[in-house]
């Protein structure tokens, strides 16, 4: 009998129950303990075997699909799914015969016969996780012939093109989709037929689709990406005529660097500055900058309705993937949800007025392009009522991803790069601007200016433990002035939409104080799971911890910096006192604020 | 993929005020949604894309899922299905001896596809594989019935026999 290992048990075992139950099993010759309640694949994974994996995405539920993670158990006919199958006591599992190999092997065979293999053509080529397999299990591309799917392209939506022909079936985007609580995706049809997409062959555009690139960003292959806008800047930077300025929103600084080779955490805010330049951009403004903006329209915003009664709860409306799942889902809501514009939509109102104005410029011949963690951001900047004169706001959006791919083709060695400042006046910001690009930081910054202004005195402490974590929803009640004021932060539609069905219910009531029977006066949503960080336009991750460790690096670039309440931002002022005019006056609404528009659930 | 005909049901159709009644017999119950679609199919002759508008909304679920199940069972139909239906033998014996002849007679006489159900919903026309009786070419079947040796001047006797 062979020594049990205890392996170590690491973050499987925490996620599971801390007072773990331990099973003891064989994995390919070694007897080892494994906690109780985990599949096969975790059991191997944490043995040192990296059993290979396609449908499974460790941020959603399981589903058995591709059968790519076969393993052989002992006194089963039939090889097993590893990421479904549970371990057991006594179990003898092999995951590195030579039937497992070559069943793998055929699997992934299978899926390339149907796969195109211009693979030199596909923007997920080098990051392809089917390319990979191929690579891992040694597949021969050409051993069987399919015909591959003539479902055309569908490039309806402003933020995502979705290609049949790659797709691989797993479902992923499916899943992301349903835990988002669109189901705008869906499998349809049987055997060879199956197809994955929208009900009815339609196209995104058609659907209740949000744009919030979940979908995007668990695709193993190329078959949903963001729209690539690379295209059009390169154009734009390249004509002299054109006046092209950028901002970079917060928790792009935290990400960009993964993508371009640095390890997760790396903070590039100085060197992506000095990349931007070398594209080409005649100015690089800060989105923290109108974060802060954001900040003081949306606080004022929120006494006034506390002030006049409602109406309340007031929702943050900075996440654009969560203001169209309103418009769909929620219409009732959207007298609620704040009228200010995102700050993406308020720096690209002030780039083409004010900046235009100081700087002599023709607006016109302004070209205007941010860099944001999101997909639905590109759907945003393409909504009509934003912008004025028929002049849209930001011409062109980019996601972190395609930024790292323009970055990459002009040959930029960001990691060698010399640092640099964004430029004044749109890029100075405040620490409440750097958190924005985290769950549960929009209502962390609201709360420390709201505060202030009604008490007159500054808070003790500037973080609120309550509203920092990972949990879907998290509240906090706080004291102004003898006023309680309940506020809850929600992260991933999912978890909005059963907060927003609790709240039709009448879910808890609420604490006494100024809300009338409602219970919460300001509830921050944001679109994707962990904010910003986690948006459907970041460097792709299998790894969950990743998202934290961006967050980290935004946490520590509010706490570093000297001032860290958006409403003391001294060029927030300025341009209050001498341009915007009274914060929520009349130039400020007509620049800074928007309207919704009840849409049909599909 | 199947291009799918676009049907346009009037809001007031009653056929939707007896849908809704079903839905709330199953307790607007999503798992009971393979019942309900069963049911809107035998009220509505198929599954129309505004039926499984219908269901999905009233039973919480997204419409792709409904979608997902409607293509999935090969009992529910995603286009209309006539109230007779004529399959014509395309077998080796029947297209040589006239076959083909009784299908274009057929098409052309009822306004309508292979495949396709005629405007009224009376007739649904099958292009068939061999039939099995092949001594009796050419053939035609209406709802089972087999008409042997046919020929296209017999057909509007046969079809006035099914209303
Ligand atoms: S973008 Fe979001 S809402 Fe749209 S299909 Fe993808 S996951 Fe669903
Ligand atoms: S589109 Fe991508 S994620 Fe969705 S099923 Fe196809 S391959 Fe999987
Ligand atoms: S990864 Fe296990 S079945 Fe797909």
């Amino acid at each position: 009998m062979a020594v049990t290992e205890r392996l170590p048990l690491g973050r499987v075992a925490e996620e599971v129950r801390p007072e773990v139950e331990l099973v003891t099993l064989t994995i390919d010759g070694r007897v080892v303990q494994v906690p109780a309640g985990i599949t096969l694949l975790e059991a191997a994974r944490l043995a040192g075997m990296r059993i290979p994996t396609l449908c499974h995405h460790p941020a959603l539920p399981p589903e058995g699909a591709c059968r790519v993670c076969l393993v052989e158990v002992e006194g089963r006919s039939n090889l097993v799914p590893s990421c479904q199958f549970p371990v057991a006591d006594g179990l003898r599992v092999r995951t590195n015969s030579p039937v497992v190999r070559e069943a793998r092997r055929t699997v992934v065979e299978l899926l390339l016969a149907r796969h195109p293999h211009d693979c030199l053509g596909c923007v997920r080529n080098g990051s392809c996780e089917l390319q990979e397999l191929a690579r891992q299990v040694g597949a021969d591309p050409d051993r069987f012939q399919g015909q591959p799917s003539s479902v055309p392209v569908d490039d309806s939506s402003p933020a995502l093109v979705r290609d049949p022909a790659r797709c691989i079936l797993c479902g992923r985007c499916v899943r992301a989709c349903s835990l988002q609580a669109v189901g705008a995706l869906g499998y349809a049809y049987r055997g060879l037929a199956t197809t994955v997409g929208p009900a009815f062959s339609h196209r995104l555009a058609e659907v209740s689709c949000v744009a919030c690139g979940q979908c995007a960003s668990v695709c193993p292959v190329g078959a949903i990406v963001e729209r690539d806008d690379t295209a059009r800047v390169w154009e734009a930077l390249a004509d002299p005529a054109r006046y092209v300025v950028v901002q970079v929103a917060p928790a792009v600084r935290a990400s960009l660097g993964e993508a371009l080779g640095l390890p997760p955490g790396t903070p590039v805010t100085g060197k992506l500055v000095t990349a931007l330049r070398r594209l080409g951009f005649r100015q690089v403004f800060d989105t923290e900058f109108t974060a802060d903006l954001t900040i003081v329209e949306e606080a004022n915003e929120f006494l006034h309705r506390l002030a006049e009664g409602g109406p309340l709860p007031m929702f943050t409306s900075c996440s654009a993937g969560w203001v169209k799942f309103c418009e769909h889902f929620f219409p009732s809501r959207l007298p609620q949800v704040s009228t200010c514009k995102s700050p993406q939509q308020m720096m690209g109102a002030l780039v083409k007025t004010y900046f235009a104005e100081v700087q002599q410029v023709d607006p016109d011949s302004i070209f205007s392009v941010s860099v944001m963690p999101c997909t639905a951001k590109k759907l945003e900047a393409a909504r009509p009522e934003m912008g004025g004169g028929g002049r849209r706001d930001v011409d062109a959006v980019l996601t972190t991803r395609e930024l790292a791919r323009m970055i990459r083709e002009a040959g930029l060695d960001l990691a060698a790069l010399p640092e640099d400042r964004f430029d004044p006046p749109l890029g100075a910001a405040t620490g409440a601007a750097s958190v924005f690009g985290v769950t549960g930081g929009v209502m962390e910054a609201a709360l420390r200016t709201v505060y202030e202004w009604v008490t007159g005195s500054e808070l003790g402490t500037l973080e609120f433990a309550a509203l920092r974590g990972w949990e879907g929803v998290r509240e906090a009640t706080i004291h102004l002035d003898g006023q309680r004021v309940r506020v809850a932060v929600v992260h991933g539609l999912g978890n909005a939409a059963r907060f927003l069905r609790a709240l039709e219910e009448g879910a808890p009531s609420p604490a006494e104080g100024p809300g009338q029977g409602r219970p919460y006066h300001f509830v921050e949503i944001m679109a994707c799971p962990g904010g910003c960080v986690g948006g459907g336009g970041q460097p792709y991750a299998l790894d969950p911890e990743v998202k934290r460790a961006r967050a980290a690096v935004l946490y520590r670039e509010d706490s570093s910096r000297r001032l860290r309440l958006s409403h003391r931002n001294p060029t927030v002022q300025w341009l209050y006192r001498h341009w915007l005019g009274e914060v929520g006056g009349e130039k400020a609404h007509r620049l800074l604020h928007t309207t919704y528009q009840p849409r049909e659930p599909y | 993929m199947p291009v799918l005909p676009a049907e346009c049901l009037e809001e007031s159709d009653p056929r939707f005020a007896r849908l809704d009644e079903v839905i709330e017999r199953y307790g607007r119950n999503p798992s009971a949604l393979i019942q309900v679609l069963h049911e809107a199919q035998k009220l509505f002759g198929y599954l129309p894309e505004q039926v499984q508008m219908r269901v999905a909304r009233r039973l919480g679920l997204p419409v792709s899922h409904v979608f997902g199940v409607s293509t999935f069972y090969a009992l529910f139909s995603l286009r209309p299905v006539g109230r007779h239906r004529i399959q014509v033998c395309m077998g080796t014996a029947c297209y040589v001896k006239g076959g083909e002849q009784l299908l274009a007679d057929l098409q052309e006489r009822l306004g309508v596809g292979i495949g396709e159900t005629t405007a009224d919903g009376r007739f649904e026309l099958q292009a068939a594989r061999c039939l099995g009786c092949c001594g009796l070419s050419p053939v035609i079947t209406v709802d089972g019935d087999v008409y042997a040796e046919c020929k296209p001047r017999l057909l509007p006797a046969i079809l006035k026999k099914y209303d």
